[in-house]
């Protein structure tokens, strides 16, 4: 095997059809930017869930004075109906801790989570409720406690943090969804046209593929540079990807995650393993397609 | 291997050297009812030099495809170089190929490569090393009368130069035989004397030679043997005959 033969072929046929070569490079580009954008959403949303469903708490906001909440009727939630509620809630079955939320906690937590926000400033730690944190052992089961809770005297709302988060990963699952629709469909465009790459480059190259045939260069010699042209393809737009997905790492996920509090962030380690998967995916597609491709077009 | 031949013109002798070895081969092409070769035996001795003669359609490039195994018969067995092409596997096609040299009508040059490395590319695709190539290069671009001509391009060569770079090629890896399917077909009579003189230099090295032709004056000029094809049947093998039904 000469490699430099082989090299000097492919290269041949890659400048021969430099437009078509420039569209696999773009399609698998994206496609392979795509599939990578839905694999990180995915990496996201597992190491999110994993980190808010160990805090997830059921919250119980008490009544302040003028409270506008219904619940309340406007009055404060008095010592002894704070202490009964106490009880109350740590008798419950599935209760695992409950801790009170004062004021000046609640404040500094607020400023904790929404640095970015306006509001803070417009916040005065008076403006913020108190409450109870009741964590659960199982947080599945939250819906006989926030029952229980409400309408009891004093609590102007019970809720389950779940639910929020819930509709947060409701959001990131319809994202990754579509960032794998358009995915699957680039790659399948990608596939289409190294079939019809390699198809204009094996009649670009009849004339030598022919000799070869007769002076009895095996198959593989025959075929290897069609199939590395579509490798090579394959490999470059796979490079790209991984640009664009260490792009969107940067500016995308860790922007995001800043802005939001998301709490936790994907790491380098799977950016590196999704970009990994990714090129290894697109070259596979690559060389698939220019096989299923030249078995048609190149006759051996 | 060795058959008793059941052609028209018996020998005397039957010798183990068969090359291409045709028993009662039968091939019809999908979509036509006529066969292109009906029943054809034929043997071929080791360097020997055999005209295949016969009007177009008569099935003398049919015969030259089924040697390469680019076509499988419809019934008959062919052995060629000692191989049985029916039990030949596709993968080993290409090494059956490699000692069979071939020469066309339409020389299939590269016209982006020069003499030099249209005899070179030949060697080059089946893996020989560098080192190899530019030892017998050169030689075999003598043995065909181009030396001084080895960096011209195909465009700058007369059609006989021509063929004979294709000649150089089909004959540079040392082929068992060679197949030429009308080499003189685009080349004037004049020089076509050189190519057939090329050939018969090629065929004294020990290859065999078959050639479909149309040009009776070459065929009668070399008085080798004749094959004369009709409508797909043998229906004469002279050992030293003439173009025409002369006798």
């Amino acid at each position: 095997m000469r490699a430099n033969f082989i090299f000097s072929e492919v290269w041949i046929g890659l400048r021969r059809n430099l437009t078509m070569t420039i569209a696999v490079i773009i399609t698998v580009a994206v496609g392979m930017a795509m599939l990578g954008v839905g694999l990180m959403i995915n990496a996201q949303v597992t190491m999110m869930q994993g980190f808010w469903y160990d805090k997830v708490e059921v919250s119980v906001f008490l009544c302040a004075k003028n409270s506008q909440i219904p619940a309340c009727n406007g009055k404060a939630i008095t010592d002894a109906q704070t202490k009964a509620l106490e009880q109350q809630i740590k008798a419950m079955p599935g209760v695992e801790k409950v801790y009170f939320e004062d004021q000046a906690t609640a404040y500094k937590n607020f400023q904790d989570s929404a640095s970015n926000n306006p509001l803070v400033n417009a916040t005065k730690v008076e403006d913020m409720p108190t409450s109870f944190r009741v964590k659960l052992a199982d947080p599945d089961k939250y819906q006989p406690v926030i029952d229980a809770l409400k309408g009891q005297p004093g609590v102007a709302q019970a809720m389950n943090q779940k639910e929020l988060i819930e509709q947060f990963f409701v959001m990131l699952d319809k994202l990754r969804g579509g960032a794998l629709a358009v995915a699957i469909i680039l790659v399948l465009a990608a596939a289409l046209l190294i079939g019809n790459t390699v198809r204009l480059s094996a009649f670009n190259r009849r004339r030598e593929t022919g000799i070869m045939r007769l002076v009895g260069a095996s198959n593989l010699y025959i075929q290897l540079p069609f199939v590395m042209e579509g490798m090579i393809a394959g490999l470059v737009g796979g490079v790209f990807a991984a640009v664009m997905l260490i792009v969107a790492k940067v500016f995308l996920f860790e922007e995001i995650g800043r802005y939001l509090a998301l709490g936790a962030q994907i790491g380098w380690n799977d950016v590196a393993s999704v970009i990994t998967l990714t090129m290894v995916i697109g070259v596979l597609i690559c060389v698939l397609a220019s096989f299923v491709t030249l078995r048609r077009y190149l006759r051996v | 291997m060795c058959h008793p031949r059941s052609v028209l013109t018996p020998r005397l002798a039957c010798r183990d050297a068969l090359v291409i070895h045709f028993d009662n081969v039968t091939k019809v092409y999908t979509n036509q009812n006529r066969p292109a070769l009906d029943h054809v035996s034929v043997d071929v001795d080791k360097g020997e030099f055999v005209f295949l003669v016969g009007p177009s359609g008569s099935g003398k490039s049919t015969f030259l495809r089924l040697v390469l195994k680019e076509e499988r018969p419809n019934s008959g067995a062919i052995h060629v170089a000692g191989k049985d092409l029916a039990r030949l596997s596709n993968f080993k096609v290409p090494h059956l190929r490699r000692r069979i040299g071939c020469v066309f009508q339409d020389f299939r040059l590269l016209p982006n490569k020069n003499v030099y490395e249209n005899v070179a590319f030949a060697l080059e695709v089946i893996g020989k090393p560098r080192r190899f190539i530019r030892k017998v290069v050169p030689e075999v671009i003598e043995l065909v009368g181009l030396e001084g001509k080895a960096h011209r391009m195909p465009d700058e060569l007369s059609g006989g130069e021509q063929q004979r770079v294709a000649m150089a090629r089909a004959f540079v890896n040392r082929p068992m035989i060679l197949l030429a399917d009308e080499p003189t077909g685009n080349i004037d009579p004049a020089t076509s004397i050189g190519i057939m003189k090329v050939l018969d230099r090629i065929n004294r090295t020990g290859t065999t030679v078959v050639m479909a032709t149309h040009d009776a004056a070459i065929v009668d000029s070399m008085r080798k043997r004749v094959v004369e094809l009709e409508d797909g049947k043998i229906v004469r093998d002279q050992s030293r005959g003439v173009y025409g039904q002369a006798y």
